[in-house]
């Protein structure tokens, strides 16, 4: 029961964006369309499941002094193998998300969880607390990238669903800071009730 | 923690942790490294196919460089039993409101454009991307008209050119590589008759 508890901590009450509010940068940047935030959002939470792990297992020997580098090497390392992984097998992919890939590394949940939950528990335990706030991640930025599709291009997944130009703002910068602000109340107020 | 952190166990441990993760990136380097230049490959043949015209050779293979005003371009002629059908320009522009634009342009051998096709492009997506021909009529305009005689600048600016609506700095990045291309395309046309 507690390790589901990990797991569906990480999706609604320590929500990366909604709740915690971090990573706000590739949020706001990536979400121009839904595919693009899930995309970002499952990126993000395969280097999450590996670095937690990872530097679970070797915290205990890592001098306190130098954690935060180690730690650092070990995720740039498995940010650097999706940025290998995505730029041969899905191109396309690769081109729209760009430099957003490589700032997974200075991504602030990710150096988040490895200090507060994986240099202190389990391997296993820290596996599922990356899976879960990976996949927080990933909903929130589904969610607001589908918003803004929607009203800013009038489509669904890519898919056309009016025609015409929509309201441009949400696909600009504004319109990320608007939907988000939104989405967070919406959230929050569930959240409690 | 349960290390002491002295001078010692603090440089063997960042040592070894750099030197495991070098030796994964290592062998994820290797295994990505064929398929990662298999696709950029296909990305330029594609490119090719979209905006030359009928052709019979390897473009790819014949391909060299130009240099205009100090910026560089490639370019890729197209022939047909051994008679140039077209040349394909590849070219890059700064000006883009997102940075760089590399967009590949087919010349007829009279000069008018055949096609064109972006290779990457970091324009905003819903405004400035639509300089991409699967997202918007924008650049089709550019087909079939010869830069001698179509001004290449956008209509705000005394050019023929329609602006992509709230894009003008992307569509003004366009019409600047796409001339670009052009005066690539002419200096080795010339080039090519000097030779023979």
């Amino acid at each position: 029961m507690s390790r589901m508890k990990t797991l569906v901590n990480g999706i609604i009450k320590e929500n990366p964006t909604f709740v915690l509010v971090l990573g706000m940068c590739p949020t706001l940047g990536t979400t121009t369309s839904a595919i693009n935030g899930m995309s970002m959002g499952l990126a993000t939470t395969f280097v999450l499941m590996l670095s937690n792990m990872v530097i679970s297992l070797v915290s205990g020997l890592v001098p306190s002094k130098v954690r935060i580098p180690a730690f650092v090497v070990v995720i740039a390392v498995f940010v650097t193998v999706v940025q290998l992984v995505m730029q041969a097998y899905v191109p396309a992919l690769y081109e729209t998300l760009g430099l957003f890939i490589p700032l997974i590394v200075v991504n602030c949940i990710v150096l988040g969880r490895a200090e507060a939950y994986a240099s202190k528990n389990t391997p296993f335990d820290s596996f599922l607390d990356g899976l879960g706030s990976g996949l927080g991640f990933t909903l929130s930025l589904t969610v607001l990238g589908t918003i803004r599709e929607l009203l800013g291009s009038g489509s669904f997944f890519g898919f056309k669903l009016l025609e015409g130009d929509g309201i441009l703002v949400f696909i600009l910068a504004p319109g990320a800071f608007m939907a988000l602000g939104y989405l967070m109340v919406l959230f929050n107020k569930l959240k409690k009730a | 923690m349960a290390r002491e952190s002295n001078f010692k166990n603090m440089f063997l441990c960042l040592l070894i942790i750099c030197f495991g993760g070098s030796a994964l990136l290592g062998g994820v380097y290797l295994i990505t490294y064929e398929p990662i230049e298999a696709a950029q490959v296909a990305k330029v043949n594609q490119a090719l196919g979209g905006v030359l015209p009928q052709f019979d050779n390897l473009p790819a293979q014949e391909a060299y460089e130009v240099e205009v005003g100090g910026r560089k371009a490639t370019v890729y002629p197209g022939t047909k039993n051994g008679e140039l059908t077209g040349v394909a320009v590849e070219a890059t522009t700064t000006k883009g409101f997102g940075g760089q634009i590399k967009v590949m342009v087919g010349f007829l051998p009279d000069g008018t454009i055949n096609n064109t096709a972006i290779i990457s492009h970091t324009e905003t997506p819903g405004l400035g991307d639509k300089i991409n021909p699967k997202k918007s009529k924008f650049p089709l305009q550019f087909n079939q008209k010869n830069p001698e005689s179509f001004r290449l600048a956008v209509k705000k600016d005394g050019g023929d050119v329609d602006a992509i609506t709230a894009a003008t700095i992307s569509s003004r990045a366009f019409c600047d590589v796409v001339d670009l291309a052009f005066q690539v395309f002419r200096k080795s046309i010339q080039q090519e008759g000097g030779d023979q």
